[in-house]
């Protein structure tokens, strides 16, 4: 096993000196924790439907195999609930912090969904999805990095529909200037503390004068106060072919609900699928991490049976957390065993998905266990 | 076997518009005459900051039944409404149509593309029913009717079958707007019946647009409702090679609007209009399915096939398509090609 393992392990660290491309830890200061900072948190997982399970399930061996100072309290929810249980809400609010795999939402009809009235409830107004090319993952289009920040609670998806007589149904799209101001204010703080370059207002303005226009008004307002950071409007059927021609223009983009979950998904799609980007919801207390894109995707029937759910969506989502509980140390790991490359692109066309992605990312501090992750991936026939 | 009088040149309505407008309509104009195709333009002046259009092309349009526009300038925020969106709900236009295809000897990132975007064009987000309900909050109206998600499936369903496509999909968002997605997706399923040679599918509206951009082959006609028409046309002639090369065009009952397929009321930027090198490929293919209309296919294939010839050979490209030419260099190359 050594012997065979040790031309790889050769040509992997002679690569990783001579490429920019291996993930490297950034962190040259070490960071000091306060006592008590070890202490174990505890954060709410709700499994969800479909996929879910499964890949919530992924999450914890990794986070296990991590010894990572979080444990999880469990709750069964399920997409065809009226509403959320109310322990369920009251752990989120004692945690602050929770896991999730998709609520399946039924089409048409009464229940409305459960994953938008948890947005509702806890008011996680802002959603964030990171779309970026992830090394040795081979797509049309490169240099993709792009950050979608969304507005989660009002516009098209406020859910007030009625329907005035037989066969003419109505559907308000709300804006208010103070959803709108604090989703801009997120947007921009989010630039400033990530050293980003630009904002992107996405918008049809031209069309819904008033409503978009309110929300431009309210963007530009708070470009004033960031100077350092520049800020440009684009309407948004010009912004899906800008997306799929020319994605490398974009930086950081808020946008209203609905255009907000298009240009997440499209550009999810683009950077290599939405079973690859993390993302999550965020408000003033709480925060919930799901996966990035399509968060209400649970997958269909096949994927479930052949159990080859693609976790690395919610196991990078679950970095986020690891960083915003402030374990930022895990989180490098976490996130360097997932973007390793070799892992990236065999284990992404390896059909035993899951299970070859724990082996390797079970190991994950590079350094330490190279050459059991070698041996690893050489002993998965893929 | 042309009847006796079809070769009667017949009259179009054109309307040049802002921006680029004028060039590409011009190099229409150009390439009709090469042809001799047997058709005259009636042109009119419309701008974008005017409030309403001018009666007397409203007239012109009723008289003739066609037009060719170019793009209408629409002023972002406060009053004016579009004009392109006001045009099209006079004439009551409710089908908009863009065919997104790869062009032969153009490269794209997406082979194997040829989706044809069919758009409610009335009702929905774009209804333009806004108000603000207190300083700082404004509520907007997005209407969804029996009556026109029925005719716009049913329109899709009939170009399907007469253009012998086989699959249909319907673009929603239901699981979030049950009640408003919902009516349109019944209207669908309901005509789909009458239809059972054609397969009909649904697909949720940002599910749609991530397979647009991953595999845009499993696409062949696609039905949306208003905005997720406009988005999905958009980034399927992004796909397809860029929205300066699709044709498309608004059809109603009596009328038919032909203009540049998706992103109509794109009126360029200003360096495109001083150097002249907007791309009139769309406006071109636009204008021959505008020829197909009125019963003139022989001019219609011509035009097309001299089109798709100065595209492949890749000599005369406008900045869009990678090349540098200018629009009439393209013009000039197209005559060239019409035999």
């Amino acid at each position: 096993m050594a012997r065979r393992s040790l031309p790889l392990l050769k040509h992997l660290l002679s690569s990783s000196s001579s490429s920019s491309t291996t993930p490297t830890l950034s962190r040259s200061v070490t960071y000091m924790p306060r006592p008590g900072d070890g202490a174990p948190r505890p954060v709410t997982l709700i499994p969800g439907d479909g996929i879910g399970p499964l890949v919530t399930n992924a999450v914890e061996q990794v986070m296990e195999a991590m010894h990572a100072p979080v444990y999880f309290e469990k709750y069964e929810v399920h997409g065809d609930m009226m509403r959320v249980p109310s322990e369920v809400m009251e752990s989120i609010k004692k945690n602050k912090v929770c896991l999730k795999g998709g609520l399946t939402t039924p089409m048409g009809g009464g229940v409305s969904s459960l994953n938008v009235q948890l947005r509702k409830e806890l008011d996680l107004y802002a959603s964030l999805v990171n779309c970026f090319n992830l090394q040795g993952l081979p797509t049309r289009h490169q240099n993709v990095d792009i950050v979608v920040v969304r507005e989660n609670t009002e516009g098209e998806y406020a859910g007030l529909e009625h329907e005035v007589v037989p066969g003419v149904v109505e559907s308000l799209k709300v804006i208010t200037k103070f959803c709108s101001e604090r989703i801009a204010k997120y947007a921009f703080e989010y630039a400033y503390l990530n050293n980003r370059k630009q904002v992107t207002a996405v918008h049809k303005a031209n069309i819904m004068k008033l409503a978009d226009g309110l929300f431009l008004e309210s963007c530009r307002e708070v470009a004033t106060k960031y100077p350092g950071i520049k800020y440009n409007e684009i309407i948004v059927d010009n912004c899906c072919m800008q997306l799929v021609s020319k994605p490398e223009q974009f930086d950081v983009m808020v946008t209203p609900n609905l255009y907000g979950n298009l240009v997440a998904n499209t550009a999810a799609g683009i950077a290599g699928g939405t079973g690859v980007m993390p993302g999550g919801n965020v408000g003033a207390d709480h925060a919930i991490f799901e996966q990035g894109a399509s968060a209400g995707n649970v997958g269909n029937e096949n994927l479930l049976e052949q159990k080859t759910a693609n976790p690395v969506a919610l196991l990078l989502s679950s970095a986020m957390m690891l960083r915003h509980l402030q374990f930022p140390s895990f989180a490098d790991r976490l996130e360097t065993a997932v973007k390793l490359p070799p892992l990236s692109l065999k284990h992404l066309q390896a059909k035993r998905w899951s299970d070859s992605v724990f082996a390797a990312v079970m190991k994950p501090n590079l350094y330490h266990n190279i050459v059991e992750v070698m041996a690893t991936f050489q002993g998965n026939r893929i």
